[in-house]
């Protein structure tokens, strides 16, 4: 039978400070963790409240200081050879454990295929609320309380969700959201090492091997210039003028999710609510009407440029600049005019 | 050897679309499907059911969804495509129910239903993309996890589960035992079209039960929306970041003068 834990036995007055978990791979911090210490950094201070990180690994010490210098007050450092790789049951019965005993008001995790598989198995652990995927967490003002943003109905639109009665407030963010701040290796913070007992873990997968895809997927998040395809090109083969457009102005291609369903490139291009959210300093939309998924996933960008046969396409509300017009007679004119521009 | 599926009667949300006037969702004539990465974890259960069966040992798929009386065509439709039983969980007093309420109830029946091997979700459904449900359940039901799984392997008399999980960047090779939880995603396979002689079953000698939370015995303190610790507060539609320039024209006047303007931005 199935235990029902008391959960309305929360005090949650009990609960302080954010928490943000610093997944690591093979002894590499994600990307997505020092965004997460920008966001807590934000919210902490508004709650006046400390930023602490939660490390799990082994021989994992060395990432404890660019952990403080990306915004943490304080590392919680879980060494022990059983954490080596990510497992489920090993990091969530470790990292809820000390949830239980420092107990944290707001534990914000990276939305990757790990927090993903981490978060709900803590949350149910902890008995408390988990909001997936986040795209904007704030503080309410009066209640203090988390405010978790995050697109809704396939990412048509958007939801506030939050946690009133119960802590801490979990939720997942999508990697590529928040803004990283810039290292302060001046920063003071302390580490704190968590003793655990391995014995005690009941770890019942085991991670045989560790493979990396031979062909890198597009690093779509790290890009500075994205330019990307939708239904609008017609056919597969026009992705391969989106390529020649990016790879003139020195970027990499992404698509919406109806070119992905069309079958017309792979999922690793997807840009939007279930692909990638991405922020380039310029991206440039071909073909693509606009939805609000989409939109979700791009709309950060610093410049954005559409180009679409409808000039009532949702994308031109959102574009900085646009062009009504046949993407296979327009883009090879950018391409014509950015190759003169770097000639001379 | 029994398998309990768990999938989800989804609205087709790739055709959502929004009232622009009102900004509400537009549901009238929005087909009902069964959840994309729900049917590829369907498909599997079949799979391994085909594959033992023809060794001789009896496989059943049971297929478990949580959903409103209209899921029933859901669940009629997994009938078709093989499943050996149809269980429906419904009942008005699940209404509301976050994750964690909605992985109690699941947790409760799949515990009621007894005796199973492997429990199969699909990674997430594409109405909520949350992909939370399926790992708590396991964390109640006190199984091992393997989400994301793109391959899979069972020996038939260890019980030893073999899977590949899939990372961003590649995949894992994940070693566990039986009974455990998977959940799919669509690399996992292509799922099958029901047969004629499938869909007549469906609808002739097999049934859909139709279980409320009474009929599970569920403590009524872990469903529905009150117990739910997430509440939506509101729903809205993103503001637009705001209309730019739109160029005159769509020839080599108009995009000299684009680049011009990126030039003196300094974005290119």
């Amino acid at each position: 039978m199935i235990n029902v834990t008391n959960i309305e036995s929360m005090n949650i007055a009990d609960y302080k400070g954010v928490w943000v978990f610093a997944e690591q791979r093979a002894g590499r911090l994600e990307n997505v963790v020092f965004e997460l210490l920008g966001e807590g950094r934000r919210l902490a201070d508004e709650l006046g409240v400390e930023l602490s990180a939660v490390l799990a690994g082994s021989n994992v010490g060395e990432l404890c200081a660019p952990l403080i210098s990306g915004g943490a007050d304080r590392v919680y450092c879980v060494d022990v050879p059983a954490l080596k790789t990510y497992t489920t049951e090993g990091y969530a019965s470790v990292i809820a454990d000390l949830v239980k005993s420092e107990k944290p008001e707001v534990f914000i995790i990276g939305a990757t295929n790990i927090g993903r598989d981490l978060g709900p198995r803590m949350a149910a652990k902890l008995n408390t609320g988990l909001t997936a995927d986040c795209t904007g967490l704030a503080i309410d003002p009066e209640q203090k309380i988390l405010l978790q943003t995050r697109p809704a109905f396939g990412g048509n639109v958007m939801a506030m969700i939050v946690t009133t009665r119960h802590r801490p407030q979990m939720s997942t963010v999508r990697p590529g959201v928040m803004k990283k701040l810039l290292p302060d290796p001046s920063r003071k913070g302390t580490v704190e090492t968590v003793a655990v007992d391995e014995t005690a873990l009941n770890i019942r997968t085991i991670v045989k091997d560790i493979v990396k895809s031979a062909r890198k997927d597009v690093d779509l998040t790290e890009a500075d210039v994205i330019v990307s395809g939708g239904r609008g090109l017609g056919n597969p083969e026009g992705f391969a003028l989106i390529k020649e457009l990016a790879d003139t102005l020195g970027g990499v291609v992404g698509s919406s999710r109806a070119a992905v369903d069309a079958g017309w490139i792979a999922q690793a291009h997807q840009v939007g609510q279930t692909g990638k959210t991405v922020r380039p300093k310029l991206y440039v939309a071909c073909g693509i009407s606009g939805a609000i998924q989409h939109l979700a996933g791009m709309q950060n960008s610093k410049c954005i440029i559409a180009i679409n046969k409808a000039e009532s396409a949702p994308i031109f509300d959102t574009a900085d600049y646009g062009i009504v017009g046949d993407l296979y007679k327009v883009i090879p004119l950018m391409i014509e005019e950015f190759r003169r521009i770097k000639e001379n | 050897m029994k398998i309990i599926v768990c999938a989800k009667q989804v609205p087709d949300t790739n055709e959502v679309k929004l009232d622009p006037k009102t900004g509400t969702l537009i549901r009238e004539g929005i087909p009902s499907i069964i959840n994309p990465d729900d049917r590829n974890a369907l498909e599997e259960a079949l799979r391994i059911k085909d594959k033992f069966e023809n060794e001789n040992e009896r496989v059943e798929v049971v297929v478990l969804t949580m959903g409103p009386p209209q899921a029933d065509v859901a669940l009629r439709e997994a009938l078709a495509m093989g499943a050996d039983r149809a269980i429906l969980l419904c009942d008005r007093k699940f209404a509301g129910s976050d994750t964690w309420a909605t992985a109690h109830a699941i947790a409760w029946t799949i515990d009621k239903i007894g005796g199973y091997d492997l429990v199969f979700c699909g990674r997430q459904a594409i109405d909520g993309d949350t992909a939370q449900v399926g790992p708590q359940v396991a964390e109640y039901l006190n199984l091992p996890q393997v989400t994301y799984v793109r391959r899979l392997d069972i020996e038939r008399d260890g019980g030893t589960v073999t899977v590949e999980r899939a990372l961003e960047d590649g995949y894992e090779v994940i070693e566990t035992r039986l009974p455990c939880l998977l959940t799919a995603v669509k690399e996992l396979n292509v799922p099958r079209y029901p047969s004629m002689r499938g869909i007549f079953d469906a609808y002739g000698e097999k049934q859909v039960e139709v279980w409320s939370a009474d009929d599970v015995g569920i403590d009524p303190s872990v469903i529905g929306l009150k117990a739910s610790p997430t509440n939506v507060r509101r729903v809205f539609t993103p503001e637009p970041r705001g209309k730019g320039i739109m160029l005159e024209g769509s020839g080599k006047e108009a995009v000299q003068n684009l680049f011009a303007q990126l030039r003196e931005k300094r974005i290119v």
